[in-house]
């Protein structure tokens, strides 16, 4: 087998996450209209303020344009083909597990996050999303003693309505860009975490995020709250059988951390992303940004993103606080026909704020993998400071990878610096490995985690492993 | 040493090896037995390296015709990391460097992988540290080479050393060492030489390829073959290398022009 071949094969191996629960559903017509908005909040018999806040994004959404500058080159999409409202049927407010339907827990059991009491991973409390809403968090109780609260973020509507309405679209405006506002319009659920002064969490959070059917668009929404010397590792995970067309998921993440708070927000991507002719796979358009609002607060991205047809994502911080600290770590693979447009912003306003940004791109087969990334120092953001890293490998003659860095300083006391490096994974490489008795996919393994490992070494530990099975899984087949 | 009864380990005949449709390797023979040492000389071109990347399986030599038996089995039937495992061991002329992926965590899953195939037990991280420690005495390497990526900024001397590591962790049956003195200054090379020296005996053989009689001052060889045109022109014992050291290569311009063939 040439090099070459072996290679497309290995990159090749079939997403193994791409089955469908057959479950009753209810779901709403197609199409998105004023009357869809208003149903939406209805059903969730939502408070004036968040119909209000819905509907003023959805009037803003209608004079806005889908972003082109990212050149992704996708078709228009239909908005009007999508079923913005989709939930399996089950008992009216399920007071536990046990009410909980069991093929839902089965699919997730499938998933491996496994929600039942004596099977959950321990010390992880997670918050499940199948659709248009959650069905299950657990450790909720455990959580409550320590003050933390860790909910869908509808039952945060109703149970913390003064929380939701005061941070809500304050760090991501409704009108932010084209999707913000769809997702404000029309989000239907996701998670909600609120960590009081003084506590640090003391279980990991993690939400997982399941699509199930194939016309419903999936707009999640994330609001996570960390008050003064309060500390939380929050962790996402994402899912969504395969389906021939396009699938839609346009989330919204906010984070604040207010002084000496710390979050750390991690992402495990893995949506369906397509067949290898590139059809069918989800569209994924996501804006997450934290805000460092308090004096000494720090916010970490740390993101693994192989799924989606296409990506559209960049995490950001805003450093507003005095000697507040953002990172960014990230690990985009691609391959096939998947385009992933990823980076990050980090906008320095308080003064001695620093800035971390490590990116490894990895393409594969014919995919194209772009680092896109803005650091920017305000006036006011003296003697700060910002470091970037983007790594590109690519792998096989096909695809291709592009770094763009943005860089704007309005203040001289500032510092930026910028690395960046492309590699490729040479035949010589994978021919010394060989020699030494590693198999073929193991060498490519070795050689991908090993250029990832400084992103690796910033996930939770339990996530970690997760990552590097999941990168070994779209490269290898033989994991799993 | 020489014994004739001696298990054979390598049976190469006539071999034609291509590479970018191109044919180095026009006829070789070669037998080795165990508790030999060979050296192949040769001007540059002759088809000394091609030899030793056909036999470790670089994809890119393509084996025309010929047979190659290894233990008694056909070479060819095994992947590149197959023959790694079945103790076949290229150290290399210019070895890669592999960023990102650190040394030791490399010859771990290297010689994991050796062992596996040869029914012994895994080494788990601590077990390994012992035994990669021992063995470094044998090249003399100080242990913060193990911490850095794959040869990795290795001066050329550190990566000669790493690849006689390598060797000493997998316990190969047979060994060819391509070129490995290029590159190494006169103490380097006895590290080396006294590295491969070490690690010689009476079942495993060594194959050195080289340009250099000085390399043969420190690794005595059984037999000497020079290669000119892709074929093994003469074979003789040491004394060969001494003759080529003093006569240089004229006389193989004038066997090979009156057709001469061993």
């Amino acid at each position: 087998m040439t090099t070459q071949n072996a290679l497309n094969e290995l990159v090749g191996k079939p997403y193994k996450y791409g089955f469908v629960t057959e479950i009753e559903t209810d779901k709403i017509s197609k199409g998105l209209n004023e009357d869809i908005v208003r149903l939406i909040s209805s059903k969730k018999e939502e408070p004036a303020f968040l119909l209000d806040f819905r509907l003023r994004a959805y009037k803003k959404w209608l004079q806005m344009e889908e972003p082109k500058w990212a050149d992704l080159g996708f078709p228009q999409l239909s908005y009007q083909d999508i079923v913005y409202y989709s939930a399996p049927k089950q008992n009216e407010k399920k007071q536990s597990l046990d009410e909980v339907d069991p093929k839902l827990l089965e699919t997730f059991d499938k998933l491996g996050i496994p929600l039942s009491e004596q099977k959950r991973l321990t010390n992880v409390a997670v918050d499940a999303v199948f659709d248009s809403v959650s069905i299950a968090t657990t450790y909720k109780e455990k959580l409550a003693e320590h003050g933390v609260v860790f909910c869908s973020i509808s039952e945060a509507v109703l149970q913390y309505p003064e929380l939701v309405q005061r941070y809500i679209g304050s760090v991501v405006p409704s009108n932010d860009n084209f999707f913000a506002a769809l997702n404000s319009a029309v989000f239907s659920d996701g998670s909600f975490v609120f960590i009081p002064k003084g506590v640090d969490c003391p279980m990991e959070l993690s939400s997982y995020f399941r699509i199930n059917s194939g016309d419903v668009g999936q707009f999640e929404r994330t609001l996570i709250i960390a008050e003064e010397n309060s500390s939380v590792s929050y962790l996402e995970g994402c899912t969504a059988p395969m389906f021939d067309t396009k699938t839609l998921h346009a989330a919204v993440v906010e984070i604040i951390a207010l002084d000496k708070a710390s979050v750390k927000y991690s992402t495990v991507q893995n949506w369906y992303s397509g067949d290898e002719k590139g059809v069918g796979g989800v569209y994924n358009f996501v804006t997450k940004r934290g805000h460092c609002r308090g004096y000494k607060s720090k916010i970490s991205w740390s993101q693994v993103e192989t799924g989606s047809a296409i990506t559209w994502k960049y995490p950001s911080c805003v450093l507003q606080g005095d000697d507040s600290v953002g990172e960014f770590y990230s690990v985009a693979l691609t391959n096939n026909k998947q385009k992933a447009d990823t980076g990050t912003k980090m906008i320095h306003v308080g003064k001695r704020t620093r800035s971390t940004i490590v990116s490894k791109g990895i393409s594969a087969g014919q995919s194209s993998n772009s680092y896109r990334g803005l650091v920017q120092m305000t006036k006011s953001a003296k003697d700060s400071r910002n470091y970037s890293q983007c790594d590109s490998m690519l792998i096989g003659d096909k695809a291709s990878a592009n770094t763009y860095p943005y860089i704007r300083s309005q203040q001289p006391r500032s510092s930026i610096e910028h690395e960046a490096s492309t590699c490729r994974i040479s035949e010589e490489q994978l021919f010394y490995l060989q020699s030494r008795g590693i198999g073929f996919e193991e060498a490519i393994s070795i050689m991908v985690s090993g250029f990832c490992r400084e992103v690796f070494n910033q996930l939770p530990m339990e996530f970690a492993a997760e990552a590097d099975k999941l990168l070994a899984l779209k490269l290898e087949g033989s994991v799993g | 040493m020489i014994q004739p009864e001696a298990k054979l380990i390598l049976d190469i005949s006539d071999l034609h090896v291509s590479v970018e449709g191109q044919n180095i390797l026009k006829g070789v023979n070669l037998q080795i037995r165990a508790g030999e040492v060979h050296a192949i000389m040769g001007r540059n071109g002759s088809g000394k390296s091609t030899l030793a990347k056909a036999l470790a399986g670089h994809p890119a030599y393509s084996v025309t015709s010929g047979r190659v038996d290894y233990l008694g089995k056909n070479l060819f039937d095994f992947d590149p990391e197959e023959r790694a495992r079945l103790g076949l061991f290229l150290g290399f002329q210019y070895p890669v460097e592999i960023p990102g992926v650190s040394n030791i965590e490399f010859l771990r899953v290297a010689t994991n992988s050796c062992r596996k195939e040869n029914g012994k037990d895994e080494l788990d991280v601590f077990e390994f540290e012992d035994l990669v420690n021992d063995r470094l005495k044998i090249v003399q390497m100080d242990p913060s080479f193990l911490e850095r990526s794959v040869n990795e900024g290795f001066s050329g001397g550190e990566k000669k050393r790493n690849e006689i590591l390598q060797m000493a962790l997998l316990d190969p049956v047979l060994s060819i060492l391509d070129e490995t003195d290029s590159g190494l200054d006169i103490d380097a090379l006895r590290v080396v030489s006294s590295g491969v020296n070490q690690l010689s005996s009476q079942t495993n053989a060594t194959v050195l390829i080289t340009h250099y009689q000085r390399l043969l001052d420190e690794i005595t060889p059984d037999f000497v073959h020079v290669m000119a045109s892709g074929r093994i022109l003469r074979t003789g014992g040491r004394e060969l290398a001494l003759e080529l050291e003093q006569s240089g290569y004229e006389w193989v311009d004038k066997e090979l022009q009156g057709g001469g063939d061993n």
